[in-house]
């Protein structure tokens, strides 16, 4: 499951971030690998919670630094 | 003693061309960029027409990354400034980078994303507004987005006065460099309002033409037939340089921007104050800056928006001010190819300015067929007219009845 998730947030990266697929792996921060500001990251996550039907607070938000750090939070919260 | 000011670089995004050579050339053939609008649905409005951009491709110059967080205006706008730019050699450095700044207006700013943004808010609540939605929707954000993507660290700033915006800004951006604050200015303006509810807004004060059957032939300034004027978009971007400026760096000089006038009419939100003593005010106010008298203007780029009101004071107030001289002076409005670019309108109004001095071609007032008794001025009628002339006005008025009026010289060393 954890797979299918990522292939589809990698697909959101890659459109939103106009980043090369190859550069979006577990360990990559969106701020200083992908160059995501912090508007950047709140428009991700607006997506996200649209792709994945599912809402991410603004505490937990504020949590996610990686894109595995998004990857497994939808993976345990997704119903 | 006062600086003198030149224009090294043009840029222009227009219903007729996306750069300038395709732009002089279409005023030139008297080729209208006005036709339907095929972006939403219209059955409902009385204007079913608009002078649109076409063939648009801003991917040229910016990521699309960037692109996705940019109003339409801004993407004009920094286009145009790009072309500007490469057009004047201009190169940027560490060394002179803060002595470059940016003065571009809208009328309007991004109402594109605020409308789309509002419709998710309506639609899907609060929590769906964009987080660009601000930084997309303020009218400075051109000015803001061209000084970020050139790194140019010097005056910065835009001006709002509706349809003098464009003149407004160029103005404004000639004094900075005049009284030293910058050695070289990106100034201009920028508009992309062509979206449903300011077609709705503009439609009900019956300020637009309704000549849906022959979208070509609806805007015709100063003639009799004239039943409103066409929206149009685009920006209109100029590199404005001190004279020593350009000529350390070896610029090619295109002309010389020599007077700068600017009034409020202080009497209606829209119409403009009988007589035009507003106009002739913003017109002498440049003369006197630039040390003419009116029989020293060659030629006028008119307001010309193809409104009942407007040509009629236009014409009378130039006939006031310039006297026996307004018979002898040409006057044209590229708006009857372009439509009213609104805040844009005095850019690319001066982009064409600047080269009816260096082709010595003036642009026709097309459309013209049936002369109306109270606009009996050289309107250069429907066909361009091979004149050397040495200098030019541009005159853009704006809602709230901010008046404009540029004057650009043939350059020489003198």
């Amino acid at each position: 499951m954890a797979n299918e998730v990522f292939d589809r947030v990698k697909k959101i990266i890659v459109d939103r971030l106009s980043v090369d697929e190859d550069k979006i792996t577990l360990d990559a921060t969106f701020k200083d690998d992908l160059g995501a500001d912090s508007l950047d990251i709140v428009e991700l996550i607006m997506e996200l919670e649209d792709e994945f039907d599912l809402e991410i607070s603004d505490e937990d938000a504020e949590k996610i630094s990686t894109v595995g750090d998004v990857v497994t939070y939808i993976s345990e919260h997704q119903g | 003693m006062v600086r003198r000011v030149v224009v090294t670089g043009l840029g222009a995004v227009t219903p007729v061309g996306n750069d300038v050579p395709t732009f002089w050339q279409s005023l030139v053939a008297g080729k209208s960029g006005i036709r339907e609008i095929d972006r939403f649905d219209t059955s409902e409005y009385p204007c079913k027409i608009a002078g649109l951009v076409t063939d648009f491709d801003p991917e040229r110059y910016v990521d699309k990354k960037e692109l996705r967080h940019m109003d339409m205006f801004t993407q004009y706008a920094l286009y145009a400034a790009h072309e500007a730019v490469k057009h004047s050699g201009l190169v940027i450095t560490d060394e002179n980078r803060n002595r470059i700044g940016v003065y571009i207006g809208s009328g309007i700013g991004g109402i594109g994303t605020t409308l789309s943004n509002y419709r998710i808010l309506l639609e899907r609540g609060p929590k769906r507004v964009s987080p660009f939605l601000v930084p997309m929707m303020i009218g400075d954000m051109a000015t803001g987005q061209v000084s970020i993507e050139f790194g140019v660290g010097g005056p910065n700033s835009s001006t709002v006065s509706a349809c003098a915006t464009g003149s407004n800004a160029i103005g404004d951006a000639f004094k900075i460099i005049e009284r030293g604050a910058a050695d070289a200015m990106i100034a201009g303006g920028a508009e992309a309002a062509v979206v449903d509810i300011a077609l709705a807004g503009f439609s009900n004060m019956k300020a637009l033409s309704t000549r849906n059957d022959d979208p070509t032939g609806a805007s015709r300034p100063f003639e009799k037939d004239r039943d409103g004027f066409v929206m149009g978009e685009g920006a209109g971007i100029l590199i404005l340089e001190s004279l020593e400026h350009a000529q350390a760096r070896g610029a090619k000089i295109l002309a010389e921007i020599v007077g700068y006038g600017m009034s409020g009419d202080a009497y209606h939100v829209t119409a403009p104050a009988p007589g035009g003593d507003g106009a002739i005010r913003a017109m002498q106010a440049a003369l006197d800056d630039a040390g003419l008298q009116t029989t020293d203007i060659d030629y006028i780029n008119a307001h010309g928006t193809s409104t009942e009101f407007n040509d009629r004071i236009e014409t009378l107030a130039v006939k006031r001010l310039f006297g026996d001289h307004a018979y002898r002076l040409a006057m044209s409005s590229i708006k009857s190819m372009t439509g009213h670019l609104l805040g844009a309108a005095g850019g690319v109004e001066a982009v064409a300015c600047v080269m009816t001095l260096l082709e010595g071609i003036l642009p026709p007032t097309t459309n013209y067929h049936t002369p109306d008794p109270e606009c009996d001025l050289d309107y250069v009628p429907n066909v361009a007219r091979k004149q050397d002339v040495q200098v030019v006005m541009s005159n853009s008025f704006g809602f709230g009845g901010h008046n404009a009026s540029l004057i650009f010289r043939k350059y020489t060393a003198e």
